[in-house]
């Protein structure tokens, strides 16, 4: 359609949160065309977060966190068909039926798959899961309900702390592996993952650091009953979690020819994609996890996020943008945010915490658990870390969005003698962790060394 | 109806949690919890609840394909 971009074809791939809100944005700006949004799996748009926290732990049904629209967005809704391939070059989407879809414009909001124990044979055991879909969470909660002796969560990242934190409140008995030195280490860095640690083992976590699991045993009738870690330690356990981080859904656009990898689809500020030679395409839009975008705070690094906060906020902007002539169009902007639940502590982060050299205990104590960290790189503020108390983090933010000097001045009433002392970063290589970050710079950061790995 | 919190946004305030407390409770002291299935008689404190929410993060509605197509 060289016409009114508000007139058209639309289609969406990708049924979750980025896909539901570009869908009711399209609509909210003016797109009077037809609107298609296309999902792998067979439920209606729903919300994730609650899967791992009020899902298992009996307070919410895993079939019952369906997202509420803003608006109906008068689509046909293709659920239960997941997207095969892609030709950019006639412009339709091929879909598992065998089924090509038109478009004038193609969103993809495609999003992550949790990433599978890598022995096939062992993770098709009784008793191994992962948790990202609804079934996923459904069938996990209803192993926890029925009293496992014991439950092995592998990987110590956000994910696989809050299933830790679901067990312990239910008076199960868990081991958490993470290759890495401390549990949400590859988040928030070495200080506050010492925190995140000393919180688990008082839960009552069995938490074993540095070690990874070898192998996982079955009873040779199927069931899991246990697995092999490192340093030569034995897990029994009737439950295994596998929480190894996520994979970005690219494998169907694996012929398209867009700059897309493991670490999703790089796109513009504008959601617009790249192709694999760098140009940039002008009907193709990319939105959520599977997306790989530059961010002007961050040294125009290409950042990868999986947070619920950024897939709404992109979807919003490449709808907007999908439907608006070039000089009306934004571009994303917004701030990297998140939070976590778990053991009664509400940890939320804005900013890139990985993005930093140095940081600053800038209210609070870790003893009372109650806390503002806030990142600096090359003395500027990057980041910020609340462990109940939220409240402050707005003014953080503030910080970061105005690139303020690190250390920040004095300013909290409650500012700590610590405040005057600034501790290394302590961000690990993601590589030699358990967990993926949820937060991923995918360039590089040139005062690090960067090693040559060869294989043999 | 369904009920989402946008917790990126959400402060803590615990508005919801008086006015709906079937429906929102605190883990600690401001992890917020919610069932995001409102039940029929609930439906009314939970938009009571958003209305009164102090940073706008409560959205109720319905869920796609819930109301017809």
């Amino acid at each position: 359609m060289a016409g009114d971009p508000r007139e058209g074809r639309i289609v969406v791939v990708g049924a979750s949160l980025a896909g539901l809100r570009a869908a009711e944005t399209l609509r909210e700006q003016g797109f009077v065309g037809s609107l298609t949004v296309v999902g792998d799996e067979p439920h209606p748009p729903y919300d994730r977060p609650p899967l791992s926290k009020q899902v298992l732990l009996g307070h919410a049904a895993a079939d019952g966190t369906g997202l509420p629209m803003r608006r109906d967005p008068d689509a046909e809704w293709r659920l239960g068909v997941p997207a095969t391939g892609l030709d950019p070059l006639r412009k339709r989407v091929l879909l598992a039926d065998g089924e090509w879809l038109p478009y004038d414009r193609l969103l993809i909001a495609t999003g992550t798959r949790a990433r599978p124990w890598p022995n096939p044979e062992e993770a098709v055991l009784d008793g191994v899961f992962t948790l990202r879909t609804c079934d996923d969470a459904g069938r996990l909660a209803e192993r926890l309900a029925a009293g496992p002796r014991r439950v092995l969560v592998i990987g110590g990242g956000f994910t696989g702390s809050e299933i830790a934190s679901a067990c312990r409140e239910r008076g199960l008995e868990v081991t958490v592996t993470e290759r890495g030195p401390a549990p949400l280490v590859g988040a928030l860095g070495g200080t506050l993952s010492k925190l995140a640690a000393g919180v688990q083992r008082a839960h009552g976590v069995d938490l074993r650091c540095g070690v990874t699991v070898t192998a996982l045993r079955g009873d040779g009738m199927g069931r899991f009953v246990g697995a092999d870690l490192s340093d030569g330690a034995r897990v029994e356990a009737d439950v295994c979690v596998v929480a190894l981080g996520a994979v970005r859904n690219v494998e169907w656009l694996a012929d398209a020819g867009l700059a897309a990898g493991p670490r999703g689809v790089a796109c513009d500020a504008g959601c617009r994609a790249f192709d694999m030679y760098g140009i940039v395409t002008d009907d193709v839009f990319v939105a959520g996890d599977v997306s790989r975008f530059p961010h002007p705070l961050f040294e125009y690094q290409l950042l990868s996020l999986e947070h619920w906060g950024n897939a709404v906020a992109q979807a919003e902007v490449a709808a907007h943008n999908m439907v608006s002539p070039g000089p009306l169009r934004r571009p994303h902007l917004s701030l990297p945010s998140f939070w976590s639940s778990q053991f009664g502590l509400n940890i939320k982060s804005v900013g890139v915490p990985t993005f930093s050299d140095q940081i600053v205990l800038a209210q609070g104590t870790l003893e009372a658990r109650r806390l503002a960290v806030v990142y600096g790189y090359r003395g500027r503020v990057t980041a910020a870390v609340t462990v109940n108390m939220a409240k402050s983090l707005e003014y953080y933010q503030h910080l970061i969005e105005t690139a303020a000097p690190f250390p920040p001045g004095p300013g909290a009433a409650d500012r700590p003698l610590a405040a005057e002392l600034t501790l290394p970063s302590d961000v690990p290589d993601s590589k030699k962790l358990s967990h993926g970050p949820t937060v991923a710079l995918t360039g590089h950061l040139p005062d690090r060394r960067l090693t040559v790995v060869r294989h043999a | 109806m369904q009920v989402v919190v946008d917790l990126t946004r959400c402060q803590g305030y615990a508005q919801c949690v008086f006015l709906a407390p079937e429906v929102f409770h605190l883990h600690g002291e401001e992890a917020l919890l919610y069932d995001p299935a409102v039940p029929d008689d609930q439906f009314e404190r939970v938009r009571e609840a958003a209305a009164a929410c102090p940073v706008q993060a409560i959205l109720l509605g319905e869920e796609v394909g819930s109301g017809g197509r």
